[in-house]
């Protein structure tokens, strides 16, 4: 029992450390942003790798996510006679909600990991010590344009999302479950609203795109330079981006709500 | 460059304890030991990496540990740094690499900088590679660009962490030959840390051997050559057991071997 709670003790004081360099690490990068601002090649450079790689998963899964959402939906109001309203329900179930958390979550797979490892294995290959002695901050070099880069592709990529899975939605909805094309658009239009809808999901897209790039780089820039290590900063990265995500979502869900 | 006293620990296992050392400028200072001795530690003390428990580091009048860091990197800027595995960028190419330093460090013409590069390619036999990636480089041309890219800012020292590892005689003479060239032709002073005894005393002017802590023995290649030490002579002849010990500490081999315990 004793040994469980230095277990515990010992949990909670890592995970503090860790959460203390994370910010501190984040402070760093904040920093070096408005150097990294006058190179805007290098952030383009990281938009691509982060945003336009990702572009393949993010459409794919969106379209998909948008057909199940449609038929549920088809299913559902159908006991209420109200099959019309799939439009609405699964535009506003993508841009408030699945869009912007299921895009992140995909992103820590795909983009997330891929910045991790790739900053580890500079680290491991000593490209990262190389860099600091040829004077070059690594941090504003390597980490800064890719956690804006990344914090740039995360809202479009969101973005996408949710029009793949409305494409999605329309096509099980209107032309395979044979749903009136015009109540489908029109009740989608009304009840879609560019703010309290739209904007909140492009904001919430904007916060997760923080946190899941400052988990990356920050994981893979502090990674034991070793195979283990770096296979370690990885697996952490989804894990903890996952989990921020989600606690992140609801409590934006709550502050969001509250304040419509 | 000159060390004084230094101290260094990790954990509680003590790397340095009270090291001495002297580096003329001008010449090719070697720094040898057994493996594990804290040869690449000492390189990376000198450079500022980390910091020492103790003592001082002095480059030029300047206490190392002691810089700030925006001062570390105006010294850095004057040092050159070949890494055992070369540490090239593996996203870009041999030109782009040996280009590195100048694009992130002065706004010259991308005329000039075309010029630098290739004279310093040129310098290390890879003009022609300039459009290789560092992944179709061999082991040994990589430590040529890496050597090209740590000389192209003209620094005054440049060290070199095991440059001899894992190359073939071929390689090995090439990086040989260019370190000591290199030293003369630009007016380096040189710090290579190897164990490679022959390559090494080859090209220095002065060699320090470093064991538990400590210089033991330091002078010119024949000097070393001539030293009766009994770790000397171990360490430049080659012998698997002496004041080095082949057997890693351990218990009684019999009692180990009829202990019950896994």
């Amino acid at each position: 029992m004793k040994r469980v709670a230095i277990d515990v003790w010992y949990a909670i004081q890592d995970w503090l450390e860790t959460f203390g360099a994370s910010q501190i690490f984040f402070v760093r990068l904040l920093a070096g942003v408005p150097s990294a601002l006058a190179r805007p090649g290098l952030i383009i450079k990281q938009v691509h790798a982060s945003g336009v790689l990702s572009l393949g998963i993010i459409g794919i899964s969106g379209f998909f996510v948008g057909l199940v959402l449609s038929l549920q939906a088809y299913n559902s109001l159908a006991k209420f006679g109200a099959t019309e309203s799939i439009g609405v329900v699964a535009s506003l179930a993508l841009v408030r909600e699945l869009g912007p958390v299921v895009t992140a979550l995909l992103f820590a797979g795909r983009a997330g990991t891929a910045l991790a490892s790739e900053i580890g294995l500079m680290r491991a290959t000593d490209q990262l010590s190389g860099m600091e002695m040829m004077a070059i901050d690594p941090v504003r070099r390597v980490a800064v344009p890719r956690f804006l880069g990344a914090i740039i592709a995360m809202p479009l990529l969101a973005a996408i999302f949710s029009a793949f899975g409305i494409f999605g939605a329309w096509l099980e909805g209107v032309v395979i479950l044979g749903v009136d094309e015009g109540a489908f658009w029109s009740q989608m239009q009304a009840n879609v609203d560019v703010y309290d809808d739209v904007l909140a999901g492009v904001l919430k897209s904007f916060v997760f795109g923080i946190a899941a790039s400052l988990l990356a780089v920050f994981e893979g820039y502090n990674s034991i330079p070793t195979a283990e290590g770096v296979s370690r900063a990885t697996t952490r990265t989804v894990v903890l981006t996952a989990l921020s995500v989600l606690v992140l979502n609801f409590m934006l869900t709550a502050i969001l709500i509250g304040k419509v | 460059m000159v060390i004084r006293d230094l101290q260094y620990s990790r954990g509680h296992r003590k790397i340095f304890d009270g090291l001495n050392v002297e580096i003329p400028r001008g010449r090719v200072t070697a720094v040898m030991g057994p493996s594990g001795t804290g040869k690449t530690t000492l390189l990376r003390l000198m450079t500022g990496q980390i910091l020492p428990d103790h003592g001082t580091i002095m480059i030029d009048g300047q206490d190392v540990p002691k810089l700030r860091r925006a001062d570390l990197y105006q010294m850095r800027k004057r040092t050159g740094m070949l890494f055992q595995n070369g540490a090239l960028l593996t996203d870009i190419s041999v030109y782009e690499n040996v280009a590195f330093p100048l694009r992130e460090h002065t706004n010259l013409p991308e005329r000039l900088i075309r010029h630098i590069v290739l004279t310093k390619l040129h310098a290390v036999g890879l003009r022609g590679a300039w459009q290789l990636m560092p992944a179709e480089l061999s082991g040994g041309m990589a430590r040529r660009v890496a050597l090209a890219r740590a000389i192209v800012m003209d620094p005054d020292i440049i060290f070199y962490d095991e440059p001899f590892v894992g190359l073939d005689p071929i390689s090995m003479g090439v990086i040989v030959r260019l370190i000591r060239r290199m030293n003369d032709a630009l007016g380096l002073t040189s710090v290579v840390v190897s164990h490679d005894v022959d390559e090494i005393s080859s090209i220095s002017d002065c060699t320090y051997l470093i064991s538990d802590g400590k210089v033991v023995a330091s002078g010119s290649p024949e000097e070393m050559q001539e030293n009766a030490s009994a770790v000397v002579t171990q360490f430049m002849n080659g012998m698997a057991d002496g004041p080095v010990p082949f057997h890693y500490p351990a218990p009684n081999y019999d009692d180990q071997l009829l202990s019950r315990d896994e």
